[in-house]
């Protein structure tokens, strides 16, 4: 795999008929992804259709039953690039079950493209897509106007739409510099690859062009060092006899050999002995590294443990508040009892409290008995043992977790700490 | 000393989802083809709990119809690296009555291993199977889980799929449940082969250009030998072939080709127009024929 090529995550999101599986099906077209094979399936089934054009949208449209409501039911994955970029796209459903799918669909993406029909502008959904890409802190939204081929390619209606959309971005956590407006059409392949003739009057990049110039910076957070210990190596082999190693992601920040470092829960400290990765041993690693540590003293760590450097101590606490994305359809209620799974970490959690529902569309919150499917909402649990958080704002990897039912042993929440 | 450790993002993705099953799962497997992705999370997985061994066996399910070159390299690959391997037999699944060997123009041996694979998971009560799949193979597989739920037949409900947030793993299961896991779920057919190229990892000979008997049907190249049905106006010509996916002989097609080193292989990969699976013939059987099979528990 060719280190050199950045890696780009990209979660879409729009309404049923937003035309997001025809922008994808475009991308993967004019980055030349489409195999003949693919190609010839997708002329034939259009042709089948009577359709005077390729419908790019049976590039990604996968199972049976969706093809025979045409709609996407799901999170699907799709893979390409180009010389400079490896991209992988979620590609989450517009429609009722919208924001389970899109909060699991952008949760492991960096960059969201939120569609817009310029036919009818801002709609309820565009507010609810962003809410979510807010709620998850992605590090940069790009608000593709879709369908400037039906409006003539009209310079005035992207930039109503655009003033529109700037009116909610002011009530979210996101920078002007972290949103970007491009006008295209998916279906013509306008603003997609390359910047559009048809309309001279944007200046900006063609959408390809745009993802391309990202820079790690805004892609990716910098914070603390979190290791949260998912294996104990002890190879238990002659050359290897004494080897203790702690195995683990390292998230947010770079540990060093020589770093005082504090494990928790037991809050016992000691030093990075070192650093491994498969076979060679290295005397930092940065964050994303999969990688085996060895402490100077003897310590006993188990999985689930968490090491940190001793000057960065993160919460330790039983009580905790969260917003909660519920999407399982079992309500949330008071009293319930689940499994939380922080990181790799599992306690049990009761639900003390709820304090709101929140409309996804910042339109402010309401009071509520109950989470249902696809309500975000803010809940406060107990658990039975501390777990070792930062919040959320602060460091996403060690502030967000999933509810598992404890009978069904379903994910039926996704939370992110306050 | 100073020496900084850049992780490759995609490579770090799979040791986590590997060290999570070897954590969360009692009895895990590998299940071993002996093809380039099996190969691979091999590699990841030594990578994963090194230096300690693999904490997991490797699980071959034989059709009998595999070419004898994948054989051989399976039998070195495990001594090498010290790993326990089970191979269960299609032929014995035959010989029981409990499936019924295909006959005729397309027959093959591909859909059978179904039953074998889901009598070895029984018989070794394995809780979770890793696999080689990867989600950009088809359009089936681009919206299955890195944890994948089957119940005890084996099935997969893709309406009913556990959500998977960020890279929170959830592996709990009922009795009787096992879960299929995809750790190269994320890369692409050029990802993988980029990767053997860096590491320079050991695959089998069939996938670099050699002479071979083939015959042309259908506009695909097929091996002609006494496993594979042939029609008698189907004539054998003797090819520069090499294969780009090895399963049973009876669904894999070779592409013509000169590429006969892992660089040449992989520009060719680069400057591929036909999906790798474009050279599969159990797809070739209906659009949807991946998704069908899914369903009954074929991985």
């Amino acid at each position: 795999m060719t280190q050199n090529r950045k890696l780009i995550k990209i979660a879409t999101a729009g309404s049923v008929d937003d035309g997001k599986s025809t922008l994808i099906g475009r991308l993967l077209f004019d980055t030349k992804s489409l195999t003949t094979d693919k190609l010839e399936a997708i002329e034939k089934t259009s042709r089948q259709r009577g359709f005077d054009y390729l419908d790019f949208s049976l590039a990604t449209d996968g199972l049976i039953a969706e093809r025979e409501q045409g709609i996407t039911i799901d999170v699907a994955h799709i893979y390409f690039n180009t010389a400079k970029t490896n991209f992988v796209i979620a590609d989450t459903p517009g429609h009722v079950e919208y924001t389970r799918n899109m909060v699991t669909g952008a949760s492991t993406s960096q960059v969201a493209i939120i569609l817009i029909d310029a036919r009818k502008g801002v709609i309820e959904q565009t507010n609810r897509h962003f809410f979510i890409s807010n709620l998850l802190r992605l590090g940069h939204v790009v608000v593709a106007v879709n369908k400037m081929d039906l409006v003539n390619y009209d310079e005035d209606i992207f930039l109503k739409i655009k003033a529109d959309f700037e009116v909610l971005a002011e009530k979210s956590d996101f920078d002007t510099d972290q949103i970007t407006f491009i006008p295209i059409s998916a279906l013509k392949g306008e603003n997609i690859a390359k910047h559009s003739e048809l309309m001279p009057w944007y200046v900006g990049n063609s959408l390809l062009d745009h993802l391309e110039v990202l820079e790690s910076s805004d892609l990716h957070e910098s914070t603390v060092a979190r290791f949260p210990i998912q294996y104990v190596t002890r190879p238990r082999t002659e050359a290897f006899h004494d080897f203790r190693g702690f195995s683990g992601k390292l998230y947010g920040g770079s540990l060093k050999v020589g770093d005082e470092v504090t494990v928790l829960p037991s809050f016992t400290e000691s030093k990075i002995k070192t650093i491994h990765f498969f076979d060679q041993e290295y005397s930092e690693a940065l964050p994303g590294a999969s990688i085996t540590i060895t402490l100077e003293n003897e310590v006993n760590i188990s999985r689930g443990d968490m090491l940190v450097k001793s000057s960065e101590l993160p919460k330790s606490e039983k009580q905790i508040s969260a917003t909660i994305c519920q999407v399982n359809s079992k309500p949330l209620k008071v009293g319930d009892k689940y499994t939380l799974q922080h990181g790799i970490n599992r306690v049990l959690a009761k639900v003390e409290s709820i304090d709101s529902v929140i409309h996804t569309d910042f339109s402010g919150e309401v009071p509520a008995a109950q989470l249902k499917l696809n309500d975000i909402g803010k809940v406060n649990f107990r658990l039975s043992k501390p777990i070792h958080f930062d919040t959320y704002h602060d460091n996403k990897s060690n502030g967000r977790f999933i509810l598992i039912d404890e009978g069904s042993y379903d994910t039926v929440g996704v939370g992110f700490i306050e | 000393m100073s020496n900084l450790f850049i992780p490759n993002p995609k490579e770090a993705e799979s040791i986590h989802i590997l060290r999570e099953v070897a954590a969360q799962f009692e009895r895990p497997v590998l299940l071993f083809s002996g093809g380039k992705d099996s190969i691979t999370l091999v590699r990841l997985a030594q990578k994963a709990f090194y230096p300690a061994r693999i904490p997991f066996p490797l699980l071959h399910i034989d059709t009998g119809h595999n070419f004898p070159e994948t054989i051989e390299f399976r039998d070195q690959l495990v001594a090498e690296l010290g790993l326990e391997l089970i191979v269960r037999n299609v032929q014995d699944s035959i010989n029981q009555g409990k499936v019924t060997e295909e006959r005729g123009r397309y027959a093959s041996r591909n859909t059978l291993q179904t039953t074998t694979l889901l009598d070895a998971i029984e018989e070794f009560k394995f809780d979770a199977c890793i696999g080689g799949a990867r989600r950009d193979e088809e359009k089936a597989r681009a919206k299955e889980r890195v944890f994948s739920v089957r119940d005890d037949f084996g099935q997969w409900d893709e309406k009913n799929q556990r959500p998977e947030l960020f890279d929170m793993l959830n592996g709990r299961i009922h009795q009787g449940q096992n879960v299929r896991v995809f750790p190269i779920s994320n890369w692409t057919e050029l990802d993988v082969w980029e990767y053997i190229k860096t590491e320079n990892i050991a695959i089998p000979s069939i996938y670099f250009a050699h002479k071979r008997e083939v015959f042309f049907r259908d506009g695909m190249v097929w091996t002609a030998n006494e496993h594979v049905y042939r029609e008698s106006h189907e004539e054998v010509f003797e090819k520069m072939v090499r294969f780009r996916t090895v399963g049973d002989m009876t669904c894999t097609a070779a592409v013509l080709s000169d590429a006969d080193t892992l660089e040449a292989v992989v520009a060719e990969i680069r400057d591929s127009t036909i999906s790798e699976r474009g050279a599969r013939i159990d797809d070739k059987r209906s659009e949807a024929a991946m998704e069908s099979r899914k369903k009954v528990g074929y991985f």
